[in-house]
């Protein structure tokens, strides 16, 4: 059977699936709990000066039915003493010591305060620290948070405090709310952090009250961006995350992906893009704790279904096939084929492609059912129709190259190859 | 022996309770409608004799907007509530969803179309607006499905129309003619109150045309005349003994049930019931459902040619009514002047008949069922001598048209009085065509 244990900066853990820093981290009793239900390891939610919350607190996205669909909060960091949230870090490493327990901090913006703040938590006996540089709510007014992860050398300086003091390793948590993320990954990683991990919430406004026409989470008449998480950053978080597995500097530090990992399958997405490991908040938010069960059970059949041993088999498999537009094949061509035995008829592809796309697919009609056929020589293989498609494997693509040789854009241009006549 | 008053009240209550509930909650309705596909060019719609744009009425209840879910219900048909109860669904659009053909229950449209319309009726929302007054008059006659449906594209587009109704209540076979446990009396008031809340529709109840009023009187006072009369005469078995005491026809007997009160009306210990259409159906289980010991139905052909749906015929079966397939009636007997036996011929099925059915054939052989009570629901005739009476064209009765337009110039009809009898959907939607007709002919459009 696969071996799924990992070890991220020499933090063991029994498997790559963390707790993010954030509500479910935030006190003893509920990181006990997450420990018994199988979680590999906690990011402790972030200690730094005592603040104060509001309620109410979150607000989310639904879609389609389904509920949580993107989660956001305009929580501070832990509101708690520090005092006790150390006593409670200690405890919890003693209780569970096969478990990482990583810390995540956020001083205030002086070289002290991250000085006594490093020293204090170093004696609890956790594994590492977590650097905050992403909140992007509330504590940015104060010039932490993102305002220090939107600035490489606000971020890079910060780091080099806190290079001098600690002794445990040190991650860095990046922001998405920049144009890229690589910037301040790169000051960061010259400046010394040992990994990098990405990402933190986007800011956001979930929705207005249509009643109220006030924008949620609603605190008495007023509302402020919170920041988003849940499924539907994801392809966000990847695509960052991507971006720093592919950089020159920043892909030489591991890195802890975070951003909508709610299954099994969305965490070996992670690592099959750089990620070491992952952190999870939105779905044990949703539905506690007893998901990692799943994600432990199904990251193993899935390793063995494919052969790998270990997480390293796999982790940054992915990385090398996104590449430049300009270095696709444009010979490469694939064309729309309905399988007329499973289609139901319900016209989803018909209406997509007549209304939004190249008018390839003929309509024949019946009385009550339809025939939707493609017609190959309009279809681009966009696979939009495929896409829309509520039947498993009804639509395929089939490959018709255009030619046998690969043939990127430049080439194309230089050869003076046709363009589109329509 | 024939009594009434056999059930307590909470036994009436629970036997006639709604066969169809509805959605509890909303969150309910959201589970069933986020499930519907949105299909283009959809088959349920296609499927439906009044074209509701199903998929759009159910993607409105999924975007909180109830209000565009009913009207885009009732702009296709007026009675959309009404037929969210009565629809045989799994022949029209549950039975052509998409979803059967994944072997996944289809939506419940039925359902669903229930939750928007009845929250509109409950809301009283006023979701048409009528034009102003055309200066056209317009008489229709029979406020049953067909008629209530022309009358209300007519109002929408500014005619003054009256309505003349022979019974005391408006709706038709709706109010008068379907199974108690599938629409209440209430029900069809609230409904046919609904549809009049437009305005431009005047109502005279208690007009019997041919005695009160005369289609030439109408005729006169009006710029057109909408026939909506339908169907009301039960097929006679024409077998010896059908003069017998106990001896009933099944729209005589529903009439009764809705009209009179459950407990006032007597049925029999062994009940028989002659057909297996929808009313055989509705005749049998409230037979059973009122306290009859034992009812058994039959059918002179067999299961595969029967008129109703397999989801009534299960409602029967699991109300315990007994099924006799391939027996025709042939005689009744009876004692003192009251039934007591019916005996039927064996059939077997032979070439297909007119119907494209294979019609049965008497083996000769015979069996008897003792029985006290005997539910005609062979089907139902029209009104043959008040057809004849006004001199229209008619094949069998049944009164023949051209686009709705019958062989007297100004004189329309649509429903179960031109089709011999079919769904009420199939009544609302001659009732449109009518209407279509009548605004042509008094060039509103």
């Amino acid at each position: 059977m696969a071996n799924i244990s990992s070890t991220f900066l020499g933090i063991k853990s029994p498997n790559p699936f963390w707790l993010a820093s954030a509500p479910p981290t935030d006190k003893k009793y509920n990181v006990l709990r997450a420990f018994e239900a199988g979680w590999g390891g906690v990011v402790w939610k972030t200690l730094g000066s005592q603040v104060k919350n509001v309620s109410s607190r979150y607000s989310a996205v639904d879609y389609g039915g389904q509920r949580v669909m993107g989660l956001n909060n305009i929580e501070l960091i832990s509101d708690r003493p520090l005092d006790i949230n150390l006593k409670e870090i200690r405890e919890c490493v003693r209780l569970f010591p096969d478990r990482a327990m990583v810390v995540s901090l956020m001083a205030d913006n002086d070289k002290q305060s991250w000085h006594e703040l490093i020293k204090k938590v170093e004696d609890t006996g956790a594994h590492g620290f977590e650097l905050n540089f992403g909140c992007p709510h509330g504590m940015t007014e104060r010039g932490m948070g993102a305002s220090v992860g939107q600035d490489p050398e606000i971020a890079r300086m910060v780091v080099e405090w806190v290079m001098e003091a600690a002794t445990l390793p040190v991650i860095t948590k990046l922001t998405p709310n920049v144009h890229s993320v690589v910037p301040t990954g790169r000051a960061v990683v010259e400046a010394g952090t040992h990994a990098l991990s990405l990402i933190n919430t986007i800011q956001s406004i979930t929705g207005v009250d249509l009643d109220t026409l006030v924008p949620n989470p609603y605190v008495d008449g007023k509302s402020v961006f919170g920041g988003y998480c849940g499924p539907a950053v994801k392809p966000i978080a990847l695509k960052m995350l991507t971006t720093i597995a592919q950089d020159e500097l920043t892909r030489k530090v591991p890195i802890s992906g975070i951003g909508g990992v709610s299954t099994w399958k969305d965490a070996v997405e992670f690592m099959l893009l750089g990620a070491s490991n992952v952190q999870v908040c939105t779905a044990a938010m949703k539905h506690g704790f007893r998901i990692v069960e799943d994600m432990i059970e199904g990251l193993t059949n899935w390793m063995d279904e494919k052969g790998y041993k270990t997480l390293d088999d796999f982790i940054g498999r992915s990385v090398n096939t996104i590449t430049h537009w300009e270095d696709l094949d444009i010979n490469y061509h694939h064309i729309a084929k309905i399988n007329q035995d499973k289609c139901i008829h319900c016209g989803l592809c018909y209406i997509a492609c007549e209304d939004t796309s190249h008018q390839s697919i003929r309509l024949d009609y019946g009385n009550p059912y339809n025939t939707y056929t493609i017609i190959e020589d309009e279809c681009v293989g966009c696979n939009l129709c495929k896409l829309v498609c509520p039947v498993n494997d009804c639509i395929t693509m089939e490959v018709h190259r255009k030619g046998e040789e690969y043939i990127n854009w430049k080439e194309y241009q230089r050869r003076g190859l046709p363009l589109n006549d329509h | 022996m024939i009594s009434n008053n056999r059930l307590s009240k909470e036994e009436y209550e629970q036997n006639f309770t709604d066969i169809h509930p509805p959605f509890e909650t909303k969150e309910a309705a959201l589970v069933e409608a986020n499930r519907c596909l949105f299909c283009y060019d959809a088959p349920c719609t296609k499927i439906c004799p009044t074209g509701i744009n199903v998929p759009k009425f159910i993607k409105q209840i999924t975007t909180d907007n109830i209000k565009g879910s009913a009207h885009t219900i009732f702009l296709s048909n007026i009675m959309g509530a009404g037929c969210s109860k009565v629809c045989p669904v799994e022949k029209l659009c549950e039975g052509s969803c998409v979803f059967n053909l994944m072997d996944e229950p289809p939506i419940p449209i039925a359902k669903l179309q229930r939750y928007s319309t009845e929250m509109a009726m409950e809301k009283k929302w006023p979701l048409f607006k009528r034009k102003p007054s055309a200066g056209k008059k317009v008489a229709v006659v029979g406020a049953g499905p067909a008629g209530l449906s022309c009358a209300h594209v007519l109002a929408r587009e500014g005619v003054d129309v009256t309505i003349y109704e022979k019974e005391s209540e408006g709706g038709g076979l709706m109010t008068y003619g379907i199974a108690a446990y599938k629409v209440t009396p209430d029900f069809c008031e609230d409904e046919v109150n609904y549809i009049l809340s437009i305005g431009g529709i005047g109502i005279k109840y208690n007009q019997v045309l041919g005695k009160d009023i005369s289609l030439s009187g109408l005729q006169k006072e009006f710029d057109a005349v909408f026939l909506g009369i339908g169907v009301g005469l039960a097929r006679q078995l024409e077998i010896p003994g059908e003069e017998l005491d106990g001896v009933v026809d099944a729209i005589s007997f529903i009439y009764q049930l809705r009209n009179e009160g459950f407990s006032k009306v007597p049925v029999g210990d062994r009940v028989a019931v002659i057909g297996m259409g929808m009313t055989a159906i509705d005749a049998a289980t409230q037979a059973k459902r009122l306290g009859a010991k034992e009812v058994t139905m039959l059918y002179r052909r067999t299961k595969d040619e029967m008129p109703c749906t397999q989801h009534e015929l299960d409602i029967a079966m699991l109300d315990g009514c007994m099924i006799e397939w391939l027996a025709a009636p042939k005689e009744l007997k009876g004692q003192d002047g009251k039934v007591t036996q019916i005996v039927c011929d064996i059939m077997q099925l032979g070439e297909p008949d007119a119907s494209g059915r294979r019609a049965p054939v008497a083996t000769g052989e015979t069996f008897a069922l003792e029985v006290d009570m005997v539910i005609k629901a062979a089907g139902q005739m029209p009104f043959g001598e008040l057809v004849l009476s006004q001199n229209l064209q008619h094949s069998n009765s049944k009164i023949k048209v051209s686009g709705s337009a019958t062989s007297i110039k100004g004189v329309f009809a649509g429903g179960d009085c031109v089709n011999g009898g079919k769904e009420v959907v199939d009544a609302v939607q001659a009732g449109k065509d009518g209407a279509g007709a009548i605004l042509n002919y008094l060039k509103l459009k």
